[in-house]
C-alpha cells in the first residue's frame, strides 16, 4: 500500500522523518519497501515576485521579466500571456528538474539571458491549468522552496502489508501502528452531516436474504448532486495512494476506501428499480455485465446485490453497468458492507476478477466500522458534489459479530518469548494498539481488540503483538537444551551422497535439472505405446509447454543440459543427476517418487591441451562408471550381469548393454540412439548410463568383509587365444572362474585383437591368470600343469586355437 | 729415483685432470700407472737397482707417490661416478600437473550439504518427504485453507485440486510430527515449486526447513539457533536482525536479515540501498498447527524456520543471476 506521510499527517502526528518512521514501520511489521519523494524536485523551485515585465527585443510573444527570487533580481525569460508585476510566482531555478523532465539550466532565448523558468500549475504537476504561469497566494515568503512554502513535502511509502493485517490497508489503520510506534494519539477525521433531505426509509430499503454472506449493510442516500471533478487535494492524494481520478462522487468512495479501510459503492440511485438493495446469493448461469464492460457467468455461490428487479452488482467486488455513476446521477445511493471475506474470496477467485474493494474484503475489514465510512462519504459528497442528504441511514446488522476477549498469562507469554515484562508493561503496549485491557488477577489480562483486529482472537496472537510492538531485538539470545539422542541417519540418503561422491571422483560435474520436462521429451525417447513413463504427471497450471510434466525419466533433462552445453561449445562433458522421477500410480493419489541416476558422457577422454588426446569417449567408459557406482553397493563383476537385452529405445542397440543384478533389470548404457540424438539435437555422439537407484537399493549387498592378505607369493601364466569373433569375452572368464580351481586366485582380460592375419571373424584374446596357495610357495612344475589343464579346457569349450 | 717418481706423479695429475669425469678413461690412467704393466709399478720393478743405503728413503717416496696417487683417482672417480647420476638436465617446475579427471558437486547441493552440516551438529536430524504433495499437507494443515488469502503468497502449481508441487518443504513439518513425538529436532532440505519465472524466480528452487519442538522452546532459543546458523554460515561478525513478518503456520513470525555480505551494510545494489538482505523465514509455531497434529499446545512449543539456498549460494559466491544455477553450462559449474 503506498502511504503518503502527507495525508497520514491528518491523523497522527509524526515525530520522526520519513525515513525514520519507514524503518520503524518495519521493525514492527508493516515492511516498508521503498520510500518516494515525488515532489522532491521543488526544492529547486522558489517562491519569487514578478517586478518589471518589459517586451522582449526579438520575440513577439515573449516577454522578459525581473523576477525578486528573495535575494537578487534575476532576469527570466516568460512566454505567458498572464504575468504581470507584482505576482507572487513559482520560479524554477536553473538545474531544477521538472516531472516532465525538462532540466533547466540559464539559456539565452532569442539572444536574451533566462536565469530560469516561471511555471505553470500543470507544469509542476500541482493542478491542471496549462493556460498561464500559476499565480500564488500573495503572502507566501519571498525565496523559500515551494515544498517548504506550500507544504508539499511529501513522501509515499510503499507499505507491504502481510495477509494477515487488513486493518492496515488504509491511512486510519497504518496511522494506528505510527500512532503506537511514536507513542502519538491517533485521530479519527471529524465527521458533521447535515440531514437536510426527507428520511431515506422513505424511499429505499434493504433486505439481506443471504446474513451469512452479507453480515451487514448500511446506506445513505444523496439527492442533488453535480457530478464533475474532484478538487486538487483529493485528486493528489487519490494519485499518491496509485488511484485513477473519475468525478466528484466516485472519487470520494474511493477516498473514504483509502482513508478508513472501508469499501464504498455508488448506486445511481434512479437506476434502482423499485428503489430497494436486495442482497442475495446469484442462481447459477446467471450473467451479469460489471462495470469493467465485461459480461460474468455468475455461481450459485456468488453474492450479488440486486435492486428490485435484478443484479446490480457483485457483491464486494464490482458494481454494474447499469447503474453506475454517470455525468447525468444526481442521486447517490452509497453503500456500506461488511461481506464475509472467504465468500468474497471464493467468488473472487472463482470469477478472476480481482479490485481493490475485493482485495479488502477478502481480508476482513472492521464490521464496526461500516457506519462511520458511509457517513463520511456522505460528508464528502455534499461537501464537493452539492446535494441533500437524506435523513438517517439504513444499518441491516441482523447478527452484530462479538468481538472476542483474551485471557493473557503474563508469565506463559513471558516463557513463551524470552521476555521479562510486568503485566503493567504488557498493558501498556496493548492499549497502544486500542486494545481494551483489564486486569483478572496480577497475573492475568482480559483483552478486548478493537473491532478492526479480526486477526487476533487468541493469546499467541497478544504475545506477537507485544513481541512485535516491543521489538524483536529486545528478546535476548538464548540457547534451547534438548534431550542427547538422535534416531539413525537415513542410509538412503547417506548411499546418495556417496554415489555423488563417486561420481565427482571419477569425474563427472553434478547436474541439477527441472523436475517438469516438455511432454514431446519423452515421446522423442522413442518410448513405446503403452510406456508407464509416457502416462506422466502433468501440472494443471505449466508455465510453458517446456514445463508441462512431471519427468518419469532424467534422461530428458540431460539431453537437454548436454545440447545446452554443446551449444555453447563446451564438447567434453561428464554430467550426471542423482533424483527423482514420478510416476503415477494407480489408486493413489501422490504418485511414486524414485530416485534414478543417470549420468552423460561425451567429447574427449583426457581433455587435456598437454597431456590429454583426441580420442572419444566410448562404451567402456559409460561401462566403466556404472562398475564404479555398482561397487558402492557392493555389487562386483560377480553380481552383474550386461547383456545385448532388452534395451530401451533411446538405447543405440549396436552399442550398449543392459544392466542386470541378480536377474533383475536395474538400467542400460551405452550410446544415445542415433535418433534420439536427432531429435534432441546433439551435434555430438553421446554416451549415457542410466540406473534405477531404487532397485539398486533394494539389491544392494552388506560389505563382504575383510580378506586376510596372502602370506606366500602367487604365479601368473597368460592364457593367448583366438577366438569368435562374437564370443563375448567375458564367457572364457566366468568359464575359467566357473572351474573353481583352489589354486586359482584371479582372472583378467588382458589383452584383446583384432586384425586381418587372425583370419574373418576371429579375435585374439588373452588372459591372465594369478595362481596362488594359501599355504606354500608354488612350484613352476604344478602351476605349469595346472594352467595347461585349464587351457585345453577353454581351448574345448569355446572352439579355440592357441595364439 | 725420486726424481722419476715426482715427475710420474705430475704426470698421472695431468692425465687424471684430462680424464675429467669419464670413468672410462679415469679406469685407464689407474692401469696406465697403477696396473702390472704401469708407469709406477715399473718404478718399483726398478728398485733393485738402486744401491742398498738409499733403497729404503727410495721405496719411501714411492710409496707416498702411489698411496697420493690412488687417493686423487679414488677422489677423481668418486667425483665422476657422482656426477654420472645427476640428471642430464634441468627440471622444469613449471610444468603443468597431470591431474586425474574429477567432477564438481552442484554449487546448490554443495550449500546445502554445508547448511545442514551446521544443523546437524546442533543435533537436528535431516529428513525428507515427497515433492509432489497433498494440499492438505502443503496448505491445509499448515493453517492455510482453501480460501485464505495467505494462498496469495505462493504461486502453486496444480496436479488437481488435492495434489499440488510443493510450494514450500514446510509440509516435512506435519508429516513429522504426525509420525512422533517431541522432543523435535530436525531439518528438511529438498526441491520446492513455485509458478513464477523472471529474473529473481526459478520456477523449481531449494529451501532448508527447520523445525525443533519440546517443553518450553521460546521465542529466545529460534533467535539462538538462527544467529549460531548466520555466524557460522556467513561469518561470526556477520549482523543480523529479527524483523516481524506474517506465515500461516508461525505466530509470532520473523523475517531474518544479515547485513549484506556485499557492502557490509552501507548500502549497495544487491541490498536495495538497505544495508539489509533477507535470507529466511521463521517463527514460533503456530497452536493451529499443533492441534492439526495432535499435539497438545499448552504442553509443548517450538520453532520452525526455512531458507531458500539458492539466495544463500549466491550471496556466498556472489552469483548475480539465479538461472544459471538451472542452465548447468559446466563452465559454471565448474567453479565450484
Amino acid at each position: 500500500m503506498r502511504v503518503s506521510t502527507q495525508w497520514l499527517k491528518d491523523y497522527v502526528d509524526l515525530t520522526v522523518d520519513a525515513d525514520t518512521l519507514a524503518d520503524r514501520l518495519t521493525m514492527a511489521g508493516l515492511e516498508v519497501e521503498s520510500v518516494e519523494r515525488p515532489h522532491a524536485f521543488l526544492t529547486q523551485v522558489v517562491v519569487a515576485r514578478v517586478d518589471a515585465v518589459r517586451p522582449h527585443p526579438n520575440a513577439d510573444k515573449l516577454r522578459l521579466c525581473d523576477v525578486h527570487d528573495g535575494t537578487r533580481i534575476r532576469q527570466v525569460v516568460c512566454g505567458a500571456p498572464n504575468v504581470a508585476p507584482g505576482q507572487v510566482v513559482a520560479l524554477a531555478l536553473p538545474g531544477a528538474v521538472l516531472p516532465n523532465g525538462q532540466k533547466l539550466s540559464e539559456a539565452k532565448i532569442r539572444g536574451q539571458l533566462s536565469e530560469g523558468m516561471l511555471c505553470s500549475q500543470r507544469e509542476l504537476f500541482l493542478g491542471e491549468d496549462a493556460s498561464g504561469i500559476w499565480v500564488l497566494d500573495p503572502h507566501l515568503p519571498l525565496g523559500k522552496t515551494l515544498l517548504e512554502a506550500m507544504d508539499l513535502d511529501d513522501a509515499v511509502l510503499d507499505v507491504s502489508i502481510t495477509p494477515n493485517r487488513g486493518d492496515c490497508l488504509s491511512m486510519v489503520g497504518v496511522a494506528r501502528e505510527v500512532a503506537a510506534i511514536c507513542g502519538t494519539q491517533l485521530r479519527y477525521p471529524e465527521i458533521t452531516l447535515a440531514e437536510d433531505g426527507p428520511s431515506i426509509h422513505d424511499t429505499a430499503s434493504v433486505t439481506i436474504q443471504d446474513p451469512v454472506g452479507c453480515p451487514r449493510y448500511a446506506a445513505r442516500l444523496i439527492r442533488g448532486v453535480r457530478i464533475g471533478p474532484s478538487p486538487q487535494w483529493m485528486k493528489r492524494r487519490l494519485e499518491a495512494a496509485g488511484i485513477r481520478s473519475i468525478n466528484n462522487v466516485v472519487d470520494v468512495t474511493n477516498y473514504v476506501m483509502m482513508e478508513l479501510g472501508q469499501p464504498l459503492h455508488a448506486f445511481d440511485y434512479e437506476r434502482l428499480r423499485e428503489g430497494r438493495i436486495v442482497v442475495r446469493r446469484a442462481r447459477s448461469g446467471e450473467r451479469f455485465s460489471t462495470l469493467d464492460g465485461v459480461e460474468r457467468t455468475l455461481f450459485d455461490d456468488t453474492l450479488l446485490i440486486c435492486d428490485g428487479v435484478g443484479p446490480v452488482a457483485i457483491a464486494g467486488i464490482m458494481g454494474g453497468l447499469d447503474s453506475e455513476i454517470t455525468d447525468q446521477t444526481t442521486q447517490v445511493l452509497i453503500e456500506s458492507a461488511y461481506f464475509q471475506p472467504e465468500g468474497i474470496r471464493r467468488s473472487s477467485r472463482k470469477l478472476g476478477l480481482r479490485t481493490e474493494s475485493s482485495y479488502r474484503f477478502e481480508r476482513g475489514i472492521d464490521p464496526e466500522g461500516v457506519i462511520r465510512a458511509v457517513d463520511r462519504a456522505a460528508q464528502l459528497m455534499v461537501q464537493l458534489a452539492g446535494g441533500v442528504l437524506a435523513k438517517g441511514v439504513i444499518d441491516e446488522y441482523p447478527a452484530p459479530i462479538a468481538r472476542p476477549t483474551i485471557e493473557l498469562r503474563v508469565a506463559k507469554v513471558n516463557r513463551f518469548l524470552g521476555l521479562d515484562l510486568d503485566a503493567g508493561d504488557m498493558a501498556r503496549v496493548l492499549e497502544s494498539i486500542e486494545m481494551q485491557v483489564e486486569s483478572k488477577d496480577p497475573e492475568t489480562l482480559l483483552v478486548t481488540p478493537p473491532s478492526c483486529r479480526s486477526d487476533v482472537t487468541r493469546e499467541v496472537d497478544l504475545a506477537e503483538e507485544v513481541a512485535r510492538l516491543v521489538g524483536y531485538d529486545r528478546v535476548p539470545v538464548t540457547h534451547a537444551t534438548a534431550p542427547l539422542y538422535a534416531d539413525p541417519p537415513d542410509p538412503h540418503a547417506t548411499l546418495r551422497q556417496k554415489l555423488k561422491e563417486t561420481l565427482t571422483a571419477i569425474g563427472f560435474d553434478e547436474v541439477l535439472t527441472y523436475s517438469f520436462i516438455p511432454e514431446k521429451a519423452l515421446q522423442d525417447l522413442g518410448l513405446p505405446e503403452g510406456d508407464p513413463r509416457l502416462q506422466p504427471v502433468r501440472l494443471l497450471n505449466p508455465l510453458s509447454e517446456e514445463q508441462a510434466v512431471m519427468r518419469t525419466s532424467l534422461l530428458p533433462g540431460l539431453l537437454l543440459t548436454a545440447r545446452h552445453n554443446f551449444d555453447r561449445a563446451n564438447t567434453d562433458l561428464r554430467l550426471f543427476e542423482l533424483s527423482k522421477v514420478f510416476l503415477p500410480r494407480e489408486g493413489e493419489a501422490l504418485p511414486q517418487e524414485d530416485h534414478h541416476l543417470v549420468g552423460i558422457l561425451a567429447g574427449r577422454r583426457v581433455p587435456h591441451p598437454l597431456y590429454g588426446s583426441e580420442e572419444t569417449v566410448d562404451y567402456a567408459d559409460a561401462k566403466g562408471a556404472v562398475e564404479a557406482v555398482l561397487e558402492r553397493f557392493h555389487l562386483g563383476p560377480d553380481a552383474v550381469r550386461f547383456s545385448r537385452e532388452p534395451l530401451p529405445p533411446y538405447c543405440d542397440p549396436s552399442m550398449g548393454a543392459a544392466i542386470h543384478v541378480a536377474d533383475t533389470l536395474v538400467g542400460s548404457v551405452g550410446r544415445v540412439h542415433p535418433d534420439v540424438q536427432e531429435a534432441f539435437d546433439l551435434k555430438r555422439d553421446t554416451y549415457y548410463l542410466e540406473l534405477d537407484f531404487e532397485t539398486l537399493y533394494r539389491l544392494k549387498r552388506p560389505h563382504p568383509g575383510f580378506s586376510p592378505l596372502p602370506k606366500f607369493p602367487s604365479v601368473t601364466r597368460d592364457m593367448a587365444l583366438i577366438v569368435a569373433d562374437d564370443l563375448p569375452v567375458a564367457a572364457p572368464l566366468d568359464y575359467i572362474r566357473s572351474l573353481r580351481e583352489p589354486l586359482v586366485e584371479q582372472v583378467d582380460l588382458f589383452d584383446l585383437y583384432r586384425g586381418k592375419q587372425l583370419g574373418e571373424g576371429r579375435k585374439s584374446v588373452g588372459y591372465r591368470i594369478v595362481y596362488r596357495a594359501p599355504d606354500r610357495n608354488l612350484t613352476d612344475e604344478e602351476v605349469n600343469a595346472l594352467h595347461e589343464r585349464i587351457t585345453e579346457k577353454v581351448l574345448a569349450a569355446f572352439d579355440a586355437q592357441l595364439r | 729415483m725420486e726424481e722419476d717418481a715426482r715427475t710420474l706423479f705430475r704426470e698421472a695429475e695431468g692425465a687424471i685432470a684430462a680424464a675429467g669425469a669419464d670413468l672410462k678413461a679415469l679406469d685407464a690412467v689407474r692401469v696406465g700407472f697403477l696396473g702390472r704393466k704401469g708407469k709406477l709399478t715399473a718404478l718399483f720393478k726398478r728398485l733393485g737397482t738402486v744401491p742398498a743405503e738409499a733403497r729404503p728413503e727410495a721405496g719411501r717416496v714411492l710409496n707416498e707417490v702411489k698411496a697420493a696417487l690412488e687417493e686423487r683417482l679414488a677422489e677423481a672417480i668418486r667425483k665422476a661416478k657422482e656426477q654420472a647420476k645427476r640428471p642430464k638436465s634441468v627440471l622444469d617446475v613449471t610444468v603443468p600437473g597431470r591431474r586425474p579427471l574429477s567432477g564438481r558437486l552442484h554449487p546448490i547441493t554443495q550449500t546445502a550439504m554445508d547448511i545442514a552440516a551446521i544443523f546437524n551438529r546442533l543435533g537436528f536430524e535431516t529428513v525428507e518427504g515427497p515433492e509432489v504433495e497433498l494440499d492438505y499437507y502443503n496448505f491445509e494443515a499448515l493453517n492455510i485453507p482453501k480460501d485464505h488469502p495467505a494462498r496469495d503468497m505462493q504461486d502453486t502449481f496444480y496436479v488437481s485440486d488435492e495434489v499440488v508441487l510443493r510450494t514450500h518443504t514446510s509440509p516435512l513439518q506435519i508429516r513429522t510430527m504426525e509420525k512422533k513425538r517431541p522432543p523435535i529436532k530436525i531439518i528438511a532440505p529438498g526441491k520446492a515449486y513455485r509458478c513464477d519465472s523472471d529474473v529473481t524466480h526459478t520456477p523449481m528452487f531449494h529451501q532448508v526447513e527447520g523445525l525443533m519442538v519440546g517443553r518450553d522452546i521460546s521465542f529466545g532459543d529460534l533467535k539462538g539457533v538462527l544467529t549460531v546458523f548466520v555466524h557460522q554460515m556467513f561469518g561470526p561478525h556477520v549482523g543480523l536482525r529479527f524483523r516481524p513478518s506474517f506465515f500461516p503456520f508461525t505466530e509470532p513470525s520473523a523475517e531474518v536479515d544479515i547485513q549484506c555480505v556485499m557492502c557490509r551494510g552501507a548500502g549497495c545494489r544487491v541490498c536495495s540501498q538497505t544495508g539489509w538482505l533477507e535470507i529466511l523465514g521463521s517463527g514460533m509455531v503456530d497452536p493451529e498447527v499443533f492441534k492439526m497434529v495432535g499435539y497438545d499446545p499448552d504442553e509443548v512449543t517450538g520453532f520452525a524456520f526455512g531458507m531458500g539456498i539458492e539466495r544463500i549460494a549466491m550471496l556466498r559466491y556472489g552469483i548475480n543471476d539465479l538461472r544459471l544455477f538451472f542452465e548447468n553450462d559446466v563452465r559454471f559449474l565448474r567453479q565450484f
